[in-house]
C-alpha cells in the first residue's frame, strides 16, 4: 500500500467514524480474554502445530491463538460482530516483545500481529459487505506491557526502572507498525495504568506516521486502579487527558477497572474535560468468588445506558467478561440514544503532574 | 491588562543546582533522598510546578536529571505538580522528556542557534507533549530593550505557530536581568520588562509569560529583606502587566502591602527607574532592614448570637469553653430541660452529622463536637431527672463494645464510641482485655442491639474467632461488628465469618460505623443489609478456599539456600561499649518532643497525609491544624505537669547465628547459651538477587568464629496515664482522653527512636559520628535496625516474654506482657538492636507449613502452638480452619 494511498484511507477513516459518531453512540466489542477463556483452551491448543516443540509454556498467551487456533478468534470476532459491534480489536493485546517474552516469544511478534490484525480486517469486511449500511471498523489493540516506566519495581531503589523510555517506544513501533500493515483502521492504546507507557506508545505511533506519511488514529484509554479514581502512576482522569491531549486521539476512554457503575465518577470527570469523542468499555461488574465476571448484560447495558442519557459517552463497549449476549443488550440499550457533545475547552495552558493545572 | 495576584504561578525554584548552593550539594554527593525532600518542601511551601535543573559540570546531567526525575515520580506528594524541565542542555531535556507522565514545561528553547534547530526541538517537544519557555533570546543575543523582546517573541511566535505548534503551550521568557548594580544601562532592565508584557500578549495571543525573578535582586544577596521586597514590588507591577508565572522562593515573598513604605517607595524607585539616585538611595537605606511577624486574633463575634445559636457555633466548632453557662442560659429559656437537648443540641449535632457524613468534617472535630454534647447533656441530666420529666429519648441501639482479652489498645474503639454516641446509639463500653464471658453477660444484661469487638495485635484476631464461637455455642443471634488495625474484611470473612450463625460485619473505619450499626438497627435495611454482607462474605471464602495460598511460596530449604550474602571474612563488629544492660527510670520528656513522628498521629485520627504538608492540605488542613494545636497544648501539659513517665531499659549482649536462631552467649568466651531467639524467613519466590531474608542472616554465624554483638530494648511512656484517662472521663470529656492515649504512643515511640539513637552513638557507640536530620531518622536513614517482636520482620508475640526476660524488662520498667502477649501500658516498644550495615527492615510475608514445623521444632512446641502463634503469618489453611469454613 503506497503512503498516499494509505494517508487517504486513514484520513477517509477518520472523517467517516466522525460522522457516524455525530449521529449515533458508536459500538466497541466485548472481551477477548474471557471469550478465550470460555473455550477451556489446554496447553496444547495454545501450541498447535507451529509450536508443537517451543521451550515455554504458551497456555495463557491469548495472542498466539492468531498463529495456532485463528478460526477461534475469527468465531469470536464474528461472535460481537453479530451481535453489532462497530468497531473489533484484534486479539493482540500483549503483543510487544516485552509481554511475550514471557513465553519466549519474541520472534513471533511482528507475525501475531500481522495475522490479529488480517483475521479482524476479514471479519470486518465481510460484515461490512452484509450490512453496507453499518460499515465495520478494526481497531488495533495495544497493551500495557507487563511494566512500568513510571514506578520502580524495586521498593528499596524508587529510581530504578526494569526498562527504559527508547526500548519501550521501540517495542510499541514494532508493534503498530505490524498491526497496521496488517490493515488495521485504528490504533487502540488501551488499559493504560502508566501514562508514561502510553506517552512511549503515541511517540512510537507518531514516527509511525511520520514514515508512513499518513496520520494514524488513535485512540487511548486508561484504567483507574482503584476507587480513588487515578492510574497506577497516579494521575487522576483529567491529569491524563492533559498528558495525552497532544497526540491529538480520535477519543480518550476508560476501560477494565470496575463495572460501569463504579467509573461513573470518572467518566462524567472525562466526559467534562475531553475535547474530542469519549470511549467506555467497563468490565462486566466486579469479578465475584471465582474470579469470574457475572454482571447481568442487561445490568451492564442499563449502566452504560445511564451514561448515554447523561451524554457523558460517544463509543461504548465491555472489557473482561463480556459477551455477544452484552453486546447485543448494550447495543438495544444504545439505539436512538444521542452522543455526547463534545466541549470546547478555552485556549489555555494545560498542565499536569499527578494532577492538573491551569495557567 | 490587570489580573488578579492569586492567579500567578509560582514556580518553585530550590530544585535548581545552578541556583541553591544546598541542592547542588546534595546532589553532587548522591543523596538524592535529602534531594528530594527539598522538592517536597518546594511543593509544601505553595510551589505549583517544580523547576528541575542538573546543569552541574561535575555531574552527568542527563543520568541525574533521570534519576531525580523517575524518584520524583514515585513521591505523589511531589509528582502532583507539574514539573518544568530546566537546562541549556538539549540533551538533557529530551532525558527528562523520556521520565515525565504529565504534561511538563520544558525550559528553555530560543532561536540562539538559529531558526532551524529551534524548530526541530519544539517538534520533538510537541511530540513528548510538553509546553516549552521560549527565551527572548536570538541569534544577535538576549533582549534587553523593549523593542528587542517584542520583536524576537514575535518572530518565534510566528515560526512556532505556523509549524502547527500550539499557541497556549508557548511561555514566553522575556529576560529578567539584575538592576541596581552600579552600572547605569542596567537601571531600566525591570522597567523594560514590565514594558513589553503588555505588548507580547497583544502581538502574541494565547501565550503566557514567565520569569526568573530572584535575577532582579541579585546585585542585594545578602540582604534578604531587602531582595524580599524588591521581588515583591516587581511581582507587583509585573503581574498587573501580564505576568502569568515566575520562578521564584514562595517563602521568600513580602506581602506589598506590609512593605515598610520607605524601603517599599526606594525599591518601587528602582524597578520602575523612576530617578536617577534611586540606586543610591535603595543602598542608603539597605542596611536599616531586618524581619518580623504577626500574629492572629481569635474572632468571638459569635459570642454575640442568642444562646440557642451559641450552643449549635460550639458544637459545630468544638468549642467547649462556654458551654455549661450557655447550656444552663438555654436551659432557662424552654420550658423542660429535656427541650435543649431535643432543639439546639440535636440541631447542632444534625449539622455535625451532615457535614461529617459529606466529608466537610473531620473525625478529630467530631469527636470535640461530642465532648461539647456530652458536657451540655451532662449539665441538663440533674434537671431532667429532678423534673421527673420523660427521660432522654429512645437511643437508635444499643452497643456493647470491647477490645478483646489479651489486647490493651483502644483509641480506636473509643473513636467509634463517640462517633456512634454522636449519633444517638448507646454505647457500652467494657474497655480493653475483657474476657467473652464479660462481653456475652453484658450484651445479655443490657439487651445489647449488637456488640462491637476491637484489637490491633495479631493474637486478637484469634480472640475475635473464639468470641464467635461462644457466641455460636450460646445461640445467639445478635450481631457482631469487627474493627481494628490488624482485623481485615477478608479475616472477618473467612476466619470469624464462619464460626457464627448471626450477624458478622467488618468495619473498616470510624466513618463507616455510624452506616453499618444504623443498618443493623433499622426495621427496613437489616435484612438487606445482612444478606448481602454474608453473601458478600461467602464470595470472598470462596475465592480464598479456591485459591491455595502456599502457591507461591518456596520451601524453607530453598529459602534459606537463598539467604543474604553477607561476607563475614574480616567483618569486625563493634563491640559494644556497654555490654550489659542500662536502665532509664525517669526519662525527660521534654527530649522526645522533637523526634516526635506525627504522621501516624494523624492517621489515627483518619486524617489522611503527610505531616508537615497535611497542616496545609486543602482538605483535611484545617481539621489537621486544629487537632495538631491541641496536641500541642497537651504536650506542654503532659511535660510540665509530668503527667506521664518514661521509662526503659536496653541490653546488649555476645550473640552469633546458629542457622535462622540466634544464640545469645552468657559472656564472650561464648561457650554458654544464655538464650535462643527464633526467627522466621521469607519464603515468597524472589526476583532477581534479591534475597530471602531472616534477622540471623544479620549476625554472624558460629562457625565464622567472629564475636558478634546484639541487643533488646523496652520502653514505655505511658506509666501514670490511667490517672488523667480516669479524670477526663470524669468530665465527658473522650475527646482528651483519646489525644492523651495517641500523645503517650507517639512518645512511646519517640523514645524508642531517641534510645536507639543513643544506641548508635554512645551506649553501643558504633556510629558515633552518625549526624540526621529529625526527618531522616523517622525515615530510618541509620546503620542498624531495632525490630519489634509482633511487627514484619518478626512478626510472633509470643518472643515477647524471652525478650522482657533477657532485659528483666518487667522489674525494671512496669511493662507487662498480657496472656496474648501485648505490652500494658499500651504505650510501649520493645525489640532488638542489630547493627551489621547491611542488616535493613524487611516483611516475612507468608511462611509455609514446613517451616512453621520446623519454627515448632525449634522451639520445643507443638505444631498447632506455633501455628496459632503465627495465625496471620500462615501461607496456608489451618486443618481446623478448612474443616470449620467447609
Amino acid at each position: 500500500m503506497g503512503n498516499s494511498k494509505a494517508a487517504e484511507n486513514s484520513a477517509d477513516f477518520t472523517t467517516r467514524l466522525r460522522a457516524i459518531a455525530s449521529e449515533r453512540i458508536v459500538i466497541l466489542d466485548g472481551a477477548m480474554g474471557t471469550m478465550i477463556q470460555s473455550y477451556n483452551l489446554g496447553e496444547a491448543d495454545y501450541r498447535g502445530e507451529l509450536f508443537a516443540d517451543h521451550t515455554h509454556d504458551l497456555k495463557g498467551n491469548n495472542d498466539i491463538l492468531c498463529l495456532t487456533a485463528p478460526q477461534i478468534i475469527d468465531e469470536i470476532h464474528e461472535s460481537f460482530l453479530e451481535a453489532g459491534a462497530d468497531i473489533i480489536e484484534t486479539n493482540s493485546f500483549n503483543g510487544t516483545t516485552i509481554s511475550q517474552a514471557d513465553y519466549g516469544m519474541e520472534d513471533a511478534v511482528v507475525d501475531l500481529n500481522l495475522a490479529s490484525a488480517r483475521i479482524a480486517r476479514a471479519a470486518a469486511d465481510r460484515w461490512t459487505e452484509k450490512t453496507p449500511e453499518q460499515p465495520r471498523f478494526v481497531a488495533g489493540a495495544i497493551g500495557p506491557t507487563n511494566k512500568t516506566l513510571s514506578v520502580s519495581p524495586r521498593v528499596n531503589d524508587p529510581g530504578h526502572r526494569d526498562v527504559t523510555f527508547d526500548q519501550m517506544e521501540a517495542v510499541y513501533f514494532e508493534q503498530a507498525k505490524a498491526l497496521v500493515e496488517g490493515g488495521v483502521d485504528l490504533l487502540l492504546i488501551e488499559t493504560v495504568f502508566d501514562t508514561l507507557n502510553a506517552k512511549a506508545a503515541l511517540v512510537a505511533v507518531d514516527r509511525l506516521s511520520r514514515e508512513r506519511g499518513e496520520t494514524i488514529p488513535v485512540i487511548v484509554s486508561v484504567t483507574v486502579t482503584d476507587l480513588s479514581g487515578r492510574n497506577l502512576s497516579g494521575q487522576t482522569v483529567d491529569a491524563f487527558w492533559y498528558s495525552v491531549r497532544h497526540a491529538n486521539p480520535l477519543a480518550v476512554g476508560l476501560n477494565c477497572s470496575f463495572g460501569a457503575d463504579q467509573l461513573r465518577p470518572y467518566v462524567q470527570a472525562l466526559a467534562k474535560c475531553a475535547d474530542t469523542l469519549v470511549s467506555v468499555y467497563p468490565n462486566a461488574g466486579l469479578p465475584n468468588d471465582m474470579g469470574a465476571y457475572d454482571e447481568l448484560p442487561e445490568h451492564t447495558a442499563a449502566s452504560l445506558e445511564g451514561f448515554a442519557k447523561d451524554g457523558f459517552v460517544n463509543i461504548v463497549g465491555g472489557c473482561c467478561g463480556t459477551t455477544p449476549d452484552h453486546m447485543r443488550a448494550i447495543v438495544a440499550a444504545m439505539k436512538g440514544k444521542a452522543p455526547r457533545v463534545i466541549p470546547k475547552l478555552p485556549r489555555r495552558l494545560y498542565l499536569a503532574g499527578l494532577e492538573t493545572m491551569t495557567a | 491588562m490587570t489580573r488578579p495576584i492569586a492567579q500567578f504561578i509560582n514556580i518553585g525554584e530550590r530544585t535548581n543546582i545552578t541556583g541553591s548552593a544546598r541542592f547542588k550539594k546534595l546532589v553532587l554527593s548522591g543523596d538524592y533522598e535529602a534531594a528530594l525532600d527539598v522538592a517536597r518542601s518546594q511543593v509544601q511551601n505553595g510551589a505549583q510546578i517544580i523547576d528541575v535543573n542538573m546543569d552541574e559540570g561535575m555531574l552527568d546531567s542527563e543520568q541525574a536529571m533521570t534519576t531525580f526525575l523517575n524518584l520524583i515520580a514515585t513521591e505523589p506528594d511531589i509528582a502532583r505538580v507539574p514539573i518544568m524541565i530546566d537546562s541549556s542542555k538539549w540533551s538533557v531535556i529530551e532525558a527528562g522528556l523520556k521520565c515525565v507522565p504529565g504534561k511538563a514545561i520544558v525550559n528553555s528553547i530560543s532561536m540562539k542557534e538559529g531558526e532551524a534547530e529551534f524548530l526541530e526541538h519544539a517538534r520533538i517537544i510537541r511530540r513528548f507533549g510538553a509546553a516549552t519557555v521560549v527565551m527572548a533570546f536570538d541569534e544577535e543575543g538576549q533582549a534587553a530593550t523593549v523593542e528587542r523582546k517584542v520583536e524576537i517573541c514575535a518572530r518565534s511566535y510566528d515560526v512556532l505557530t505556523a509549524d502547527g505548534f500550539p499557541p497556549e503551550d508557548i511561555i514566553f521568557d522575556p529576560n529578567i536581568f539584575a538592576v541596581a548594580t552600579g552600572i547605569e544601562e542596567h537601571n531600566p532592565y525591570a522597567a523594560n520588562f514590565i514594558a513589553a508584557l503588555p505588548e507580547i500578549k497583544k502581538r502574541c495571543p494565547h501565550v503566557r509569560i514567565s520569569g526568573g525573578v530572584s535575577n532582579v535582586s541579585f546585585s542585594f544577596r545578602g540582604n534578604e529583606r531587602v531582595r524580599e521586597a524588591m521581588h515583591s514590588v516587581f511581582l507587583y507591577h509585573a503581574i498587573r502587566a501580564g505576568l502569568d508565572m515566575g520562578i521564584v522562593n514562595a517563602g521568600q515573598l513580602a506581602v506589598y502591602d506590609d512593605i515598610e513604605p520607605e524601603l517599599r517607595s526606594c525599591v518601587e524607585d528602582v524597578i520602575l527607574n523612576r530617578r536617577d539616585d534611586a540606586t543610591d538611595r535603595l543602598l542608603e537605606i539597605a542596611e536599616r532592614f531586618k524581619g518580623g511577624g504577626q500574629k492572629r486574633v481569635e474572632d468571638l463575634g459569635w459570642r454575640d448570637a442568642p444562646a440557642a445559636k451559641r450552643l449549635e457555633h460550639a458544637l459545630v466548632k468544638g468549642i467547649d469553653k462556654w458551654v455549661v453557662e450557655d447550656t444552663e442560659e438555654a436551659r432557662l429559656q424552654f420550658e423542660y430541660p429535656i427541650e435543649v437537648i431535643e432543639g439546639p443540641l440535636m440541631d447542632g449535632m444534625n449539622v455535625v452529622g451532615d457535614l461529617f457524613g459529606s466529608g466537610k468534617m473531620f473525625l478529630p472535630q467530631v469527636v470535640k463536637s461530642a465532648r461539647v454534647m456530652k458536657k451540655a447533656v451532662a449539665h441538663l441530666l440533674p434537671f431532667i431527672e429532678a423534673g421527673k420529666t420523660e427521660g432522654l429519648g429512645e437511643p437508635k441501639g444499643r452497643i456493647v463494645m470491647a477490645t478483646v482479652k489479651g489486647d490493651v489498645h483502644d483509641i480506636g474503639k473509643n473513636i467509634v464510641g463517640v462517633v456512634l454516641q454522636c449519633n444517638n446509639f448507646e454505647v457500652i463500653d467494657l474497655g480493653v482485655m475483657v474476657p467473652w464471658q464479660d462481653i456475652l453477660d453484658k450484651a445479655r444484661e443490657v439487651k445489647a442491639d449488637m456488640i462491637g469487638l476491637s484489637g490491633l495485635i495479631t493474637p486478637s484476631l484469634d480472640e475475635m474467632v473464639t468470641v464467635a464461637e461462644e457466641m455460636e455455642r450460646k445461640a445467639l443471634d445478635l450481631p457482631l461488628l469487627i474493627g481494628g488495625a490488624t482485623t481485615s474484611r477478608m479475616h472477618t470473612a473467612v476466619k470469624i465469618a464462619p464460626c457464627y450463625s448471626g450477624p458478622v460485619v467488618h468495619v473498616l473505619d470510624a466513618s463507616r460505623s455510624v452506616g453499618v450499626a444504623g443498618s443493623l438497627v433499622s426495621d427496613t435495611q437489616k435484612t438487606a443489609f445482612v444478606e448481602q454482607t454474608r453473601s458478600d462474605y461467602d464470595a470472598i471464602r470462596k475465592k480464598r478456599l479456591a485459591q491455595p495460598k502456599a502457591s507461591r511460596l518456596i520451601s524453607l530449604e530453598a529459602a534459606r539456600a537463598n539467604k543474604a550474602k553477607i561476607d563475614w571474612s574480616g567483618y569486625k563488629p563493634d563491640r559494644p561499649v556497654l555490654l550489659g544492660t542500662e536502665i532509664f527510670s525517669d526519662f525527660p520528656l521534654h527530649v522526645l518532643l522533637p523526634r516526635i513522628d506525627w504522621t501516624p498521629f494523624f492517621r489515627t485520627w483518619e486524617l489522611a497525609g503527610v505531616y508537615p504538608a497535611i497542616l496545609d492540605d486543602e482538605i483535611v488542613g484545617e481539621a489537621a491544624r486544629a487537632l495538631y494545636e491541641d496536641a500541642q497544648a497537651m504536650l506542654k501539659r503532659i511535660v510540665s505537669e509530668r503527667w506521664l513517665k518514661a521509662r526503659g531499659v536496653c541490653s546488649f549482649w555476645p550473640v552469633n547465628a546458629d542457622g535462622d536462631d540466634v544464640v545469645v552467649w552468657t559472656d564472650e568466651s561464648r561457650t554458654k547459651e544464655l538464650s535462643r531467639l527464633y526467627f522466621l524467613r521469607q519464603q515468597q519466590q524472589k526476583r532477581g538477587d534479591r534475597a530471602n531474608d531472616c534477622l540471623a542472616d544479620f549476625v554472624a554465624p558460629i562457625d565464622s568464629g567472629i564475636i558478634d554483638y546484639a541487643g533488646g530494648f523496652a520502653v514505655t511512656a505511658g506509666l501514670g496515664i490511667e490517672e488523667h484517662i480516669a479524670r477526663f472521663k470524669a468530665e465527658n470529656d473522650d475527646y482528651s482522653s483519646i489525644l492523651l492515649k495517641a500523645l503517650a504512643d507517639r512518645l512511646a515511640e519517640a523514645f524508642a527512636e531517641t534510645l536507639h539513637e543513643r544506641v548508635r552513638k554512645t551506649i553501643w557507640g558504633y556510629a558515633r559520628n552518625e549526624n540526621l536530620s529529625n526527618e531522616e531518622i523517622i525515615r530510618e536513614r541509620y546503620r542498624g535496625i531495632r525490630p519489634a517482636p509482633g511487627y514484619p520482620a518478626c512478626p510472633d508475640h509470643s518472643a515477647k516474654p524471652e525478650l522482657f526476660r533477657l532485659l528483666n524488662a518487667s522489674q525494671t520498667t512496669g511493662i507487662r506482657l498480657t496472656d496474648h502477649f501485648a505490652m500494658l501500658p499500651a504505650a510501649s516498644v520493645s525489640g532488638y538492636y542489630f547493627a551489621h550495615p547491611e542488616s535493613s527492615y524487611f516483611g516475612i510475608g507468608k511462611v509455609g507449613r514446613d517451616q512453621v514445623e520446623d519454627y515448632a521444632n525449634r522451639r520445643g512446641v507443638s505444631v498447632e502452638q506455633a501455628e496459632k502463634w503465627l495465625s496471620s503469618s500462615l501461607g496456608y489453611e489451618r486443618e481446623q480452619a478448612l474443616k470449620r469454613a467447609s
